[in-house]
């Protein structure tokens, strides 16, 4: 049989290699290499629906010292997400680079990531994680800076420096936990993990890391210029997918590892810094001059809505009210990263097709661009949390919770964020609708809509109306 | 087990002082150095955790990170000074 | 999977799918879109009609689909959804062949058909939403679908209203989504029961509901367009014609009236609701925005503006009816919401022909418009007549039953309500149709578009008035026919108080 946890790592970084070595045909390899590994990662997915928690350790040697892979629902569920929207990227960037000279350099990294993540998302033991999580660092970065000017690699060099502060932090939390257990195996440690200062410590250093590149509030200072200057569907990816992937982390940590019980008070903490996330990133995103850059902002505060949900399931007594809301938080990150995708996408497009995406100046788009002001007018409807978006399903879980756990700050905020979502997102949409002339230099080909045409419905009505699909397969394993 | 001690607690040292330096100076380099340090001493806390005794054969495990470690260092560290480079090139221009 | 558990989403998606498919039109392709829009709109009636019969033999409709464990998508049809049902249904058809006649020749007809259906759709949702949370789904999609009609010309003032309309609509979709999880959390799923299923919660917990109660009028108030919420209305005036006409007769302030209704009878009950002391407050919040609306109504001196102002006055005779206690208020309120949205969505139709034909957009242009247009100018009067409460034009029954029901609930100033506003209706409206009959007419018009042939404007322009105004015409004359709107209205007034 094959193993197909392998499978979701070898294969990108195989294209990647041969996208090295055959740099003329990079772009061939790499959508080919796309398909194939979303092939493998549905196969993965579907195995872990069916079968239950999956588990491999490469070259057979078992834990503490092999390599483990491992996949959960939790898991399966990011990295049905990820995979998806990686090939959209894919087939957009085909589009977007076509064989220009970025191609070469674009293929490899962008391969390169998506192996990482996967990894990520797979790996059985802390230092694994932090491998993967380095490498995910190091392939975004270098992403980041594609375009090479100095906005952008100013930009990248700042992501770069915020990444590695992180990653380092988070290793010296891995080594106080070896320290103390003798073992960087998940399953292992969360059995041998007691309450006490080295606990303690290594977990407030593993998520303090791991905040820094999750952009938590106030902590984000890099993400607006890295996620604003880089190429659409880059930006695409480290908006959707790559803080993503250290948020996935931060969970698995609170909620897979520790007993939460002891760490109400700093869940409490990671709520407020999320509320100030939604609060401030929202706002700035309103204030935005340009296109992508409250894209950004828009990330930072839906970040700041996934950490909200972490006070209220410190409280929650572990059962079916918990198991509610760590799936609405799950739905809530599938959503926004879908939704955001898209949203860069479209971005991309009216890039090209305006030569720039100043917001002031992009009127008449939904004259000029329809497919593209509808996948944007989509995408909204689930960053503002709007039915039949599964954002709204996720949204009123997490409103229910809160109000049930008395914590009326939490509602005031959620509801604040989404009027100011509603309010950055019509700024645009109402300016796509004027009819000021706007000199937009291209017609689009229908076939390049369709990646974010598919993200923006995936996210809008797929995971609202199949949303419940969700919670069969977190029922798999992982955190509880 | 004090030495152990020692060699752990010098290891927290360098990386409180990498931070210290890392979060005060501007320029790259430092910076750079700085994460450097930091990383070293993390590197150092590991090597002191696989010490097992003056008879006992070390713990290969933390031996076995603190080489991927140094790999990943060295490729991060690689890339900023790539960058860095590129971003003196663009300014100059 | 029989036809009773799909019947419910067939009708939301009969509307639904065509307006999807029409998105993706070219702008020429005129055929194609006029027979989508049709077929659309002749399968949703005749599902409608098919689910009145269903109902009539007392079979169950219910659609049901989850979303989450314990929340679920629920479109259920019972006698009081039907009454919105059959209503958006007639007008959507009606109204369809309006706006082809009225859009004719200009652009982003697509785009406009599109969203046209989807609001629609949300309308039918609304008015099947079988419990607390498909109503909220259903209602913040209207906001969404009508957004891009209210924007449609892309003139700043249209881009400028339709922003108008955005901040309200959505600050009273966040109080709307506040209360319902707050009463879901309080209550557990909340489902649309006839006589409610709240008083069954222990007494601690009223003080809650009291506030929960004004959150979800408050969500409501918004697309009822109670004062103080009312200020969108106006500046919503900037759509075309058709989508105005939509608007006010049947999907968004008919969306937040039904609200009121369900919440009341469906959530509270109405006993209950009385019990609680919330009943008396509605019914002043509705009697202020009946003589408030009423007030600037005449102030007004565009016709669309004066029958603004006029919608924000009328809509609230159903909140009001469902505000006073007892089966006969409640049946004045009911039959005003079918009665208001044809007469309302007549005066429309009339207001777009006079603007569309002649250009006349004040009321000083309308002098001698009867002669050059009178059928529409009949329709408009049939309308005018009925709003005021003259007799036979439906409105009168309406007005009627919400009389003897303030006197059955004791709440004698609400008779005084009713004439300060039947008095001040008249004030608005007479001045229009007198200088419309009696007045000579001009020796040119503002801007004659559509010169004078056989007929006095577009077929597709004249026709859906005339329908729509016998139709406000028939209700009244033969209100007692069995089977008919009043008969219904009955039927339900008598379960929402176990008689």
């Amino acid at each position: 049989m094959i193993d197909t946890l392998a499978l979701a790592i070898t294969l990108p970084l195989l294209g990647a290699l041969a996208a090295v070595a055959r740099p003329r045909a990079a772009r061939a390899i790499g959508l080919i290499t796309a398909l194939v590994t979303t092939a493998g990662v549905a196969a993965l997915v579907i195995e872990v629906a069916q079968f239950g928690l999956r588990r491999t350790d490469l070259g057979g040697w078992g834990a503490p010292l092999g390599i483990a892979l491992q996949a959960d629902g939790l898991a399966a569920a990011l990295l049905a997400m990820t995979n998806l929207v990686a090939l959209a990227v894919s087939l957009y960037a085909s589009d977007y680079f076509g064989d220009g000279p970025i191609r070469r350099h674009f293929w490899p990294l962008w391969l390169l990531l998506w192996a990482a993540l996967n990894g990520l998302f797979l790996a059985a033991d802390l230092f694994n994680i932090y491998v993967a999580l380095e490498l995910v660092g190091l392939a975004a970065v270098a992403l980041a800076a594609l375009t090479g000017t100095r906005e952008a690699l100013t930009a990248s060099l700042r992501y770069l420096l915020a990444s590695l502060l992180g990653a380092i932090t988070y290793l010296l939390g891995v080594a106080l936990l070896y320290a103390a257990h003798g073992t960087l195996d998940l399953g292992q440690l969360a059995n041998a993990i007691a309450e006490g200062p080295v606990a303690w410590t290594a977990l407030v250093l593993m998520t303090g890391g791991l905040s820094i590149k999750a952009a938590l509030w106030p902590m984000h200072f890099w993400l607006p210029p890295a996620h604003g200057n880089a190429p659409a569907p880059v930006s695409a990816a480290l908006s959707a997918l790559v803080v993503k992937a250290a948020f996935y982390l931060v969970l698995r940590l609170w909620f897979g590892l520790y007993d939460t019980a002891a760490t109400l008070a700093a869940a409490h903490f990671l709520g407020f810094l999320g509320a100030g996330a939604v609060l401030w990133g929202s706002w700035q995103a309103l204030r935005a001059e340009r296109l992508k850059r409250m894209a950004a902002y828009s990330t930072v505060a839906q970040m700041g809505y996934l950490f909200l949900f972490f006070p209220l399931l410190a409280a929650a007594e572990p059962g079916a009210a918990r198991e509610d809301l760590l799936a609405a938080l799950v739905l809530f990150a599938l959503s926004h990263g879908f939704a955001k995708a898209a949203l860069f996408l479209a971005a991309g497009h009216i890039q090209q097709c305006a030569g720039h995406d100043r917001i002031a100046e992009l009127s008449g788009t939904a004259q000029r661009l329809p497919a593209t002001t509808f996948v944007i007018a989509l995408a909204s409807v689930t960053l503002i949390g709007l039915p039949p978006s599964g954002a709204f399903t996720a949204k009123w879980l997490l409103l229910s919770g809160a109000i049930a756990a008395g914590q009326w700050w939490g509602v005031l905020v959620v509801l604040a964020g989404t009027l100011l979502a509603a309010a950055y997102s019509f700024r645009l949409l109402g300016r796509a609708f004027g009819f000021e002339p706007t000199p937009y230099r291209c017609i689009t080909a229908v076939h390049t809509e369709v990646p974010a045409l598919a993200l923006a419905l995936t996210a809008t009505l797929g995971l609202g109306l199949a949303g419940d699909a969700l919670w069969t397969l977190l029922q798999v394993g992982g955190p509880r | 087990m004090i030495t152990a001690l020692l060699y752990t607690a010098a290891g927290l040292l360098l990386f409180c002082l990498g931070l210290w330096s890392f979060l005060m100076h501007r320029p790259l380099l430092r910076k750079l150095i700085a994460l450097n340090v930091m990383g070293s001493g993390v590197f150092l806390v590991f090597v002191a955790l696989a010490y097992r005794g003056p008879e006992g054969a070390p713990d290969p495990v933390p031996h076995a990170l603190v080489l991927t470690g140094i790999v990943v260092a060295v490729s991060a560290t690689a890339l900023a000074l790539a960058l860095g480079r590129r971003l003196e090139e663009a300014e100059r221009d | 999977m029989t036809l009773t558990a799909w019947l419910p989403a067939l009708i939301v998606l009969s509307s639904a799918i065509p307006g999807l498919v029409i998105f993706f039109l070219k702008e020429e392709q005129v055929a194609a879109r006029t027979l989508l829009n049709m077929a659309g709109a002749t399968v949703k009636l005749l599902l409608v009609g098919l689910l009145i019969l269903g109902i009539q033999d007392h079979q169950v409709f219910e659609s049901r689909l989850a979303l989450a464990p314990g929340l679920e998508l629920v479109l259920h049809a019972d006698a009081l959804s039907v009454l919105l049902v059959a209503l958006s249904s007639g007008l959507w058809f009606v109204t369809t062949i309006y706006a082809i006649g009225y859009l004719e020749g200009s652009p982003y007809r697509s785009r406009f058909f599109g969203f046209f259906s989807l609001c629609v759709s949300a309308t039918v949702g609304i008015a099947l939403a079988g419990n607390l949370i498909t109503f909220v789904i259903f209602y913040e999609i209207l906001t969404l679908t009508t957004y891009p009609l209210v924007a449609h010309r892309g003139t700043p003032q249209a881009t400028r209203g339709a922003r108008i309309y955005l901040a309200y609509t959505m600050i009273g979709g966040v109080l709307l989504l506040a209360g319902a999880v707050w009463l879901q959390v309080l209550a557990g799923p909340v489902d649309f029961i006839e006589r409610g299923m709240l008083a069954a919660l222990p007494v601690e917990r009223f003080g809650q509901l009291q506030a929960i109660f004004f959150l979800l009028i408050a969500g409501l108030g918004v697309k009822a367009a109670l004062v103080p919420l009312h200020g969108w209305l106006p500046q919503a005036m900037v759509a075309p014609a058709p989508v105005s006409a939509l608007l006010h007769a049947v999907a968004v302030v008919k969306a937040g009236a039904f609200g009121i209704v369900r919440i009341v009878y469906d959530v509270y009950g109405v006993e209950f609701a009385q019990a609680l002391g919330l009943l008396t407050i509605l019914a002043v919040l509705a009697s202020i925005t009946i003589v408030y609306g009423s007030v600037l109504a005449l102030l007004q001196d565009g016709i669309k503006k004066r029958l603004a102002y006029s919608t924000v006055s009328q809509v609230s005779y159903i909140a009001l009816g469902t505000a006073l206690f007892g089966p006969l208020g409640t049946i004045g309120g009911l039959v005003h919401l079918v009665h208001q949205g044809l007469m309302k969505i007549t005066l429309f139709f009339g207001a777009g022909n006079y603007a569309e034909t002649l250009g006349i957009h004040k009321v000083a242009d309308l002098d001698g418009v009867g002669r050059r247009m009178p059928w529409t100018t009949l329709a408009f009067t049939i309308g005018a007549l009925g709003m005021i409460g003259i007799p036979p034009v439906a409105g009168f029954i309406s007005k009627w039953y919400l009389g003897i029901g303030a006197l059955k609930a004791e709440m004698d100033w609400a008779i005084l309500i009713l004439a300060v506003s039947s008095l001040l209706n008249a004030a608005y409206f007479l001045p229009l149709l007198y200088r419309a009959w009696f007045r000579d007419p001009p020796a040119a018009w503002p801007k004659e578009s559509i010169p004078r042939g056989a007929l006095e404007t577009r077929a597709s322009l004249l026709v859906p008035p005339l329908i729509t105004a016998a139709l406000a015409l028939a209700l009244g004359l033969f209100a007692a026919a069995p089977f008919g709107v009043l008969e219904w209205c009955r039927l339900i007034a008598a379960r929402e108080y176990g008689l």
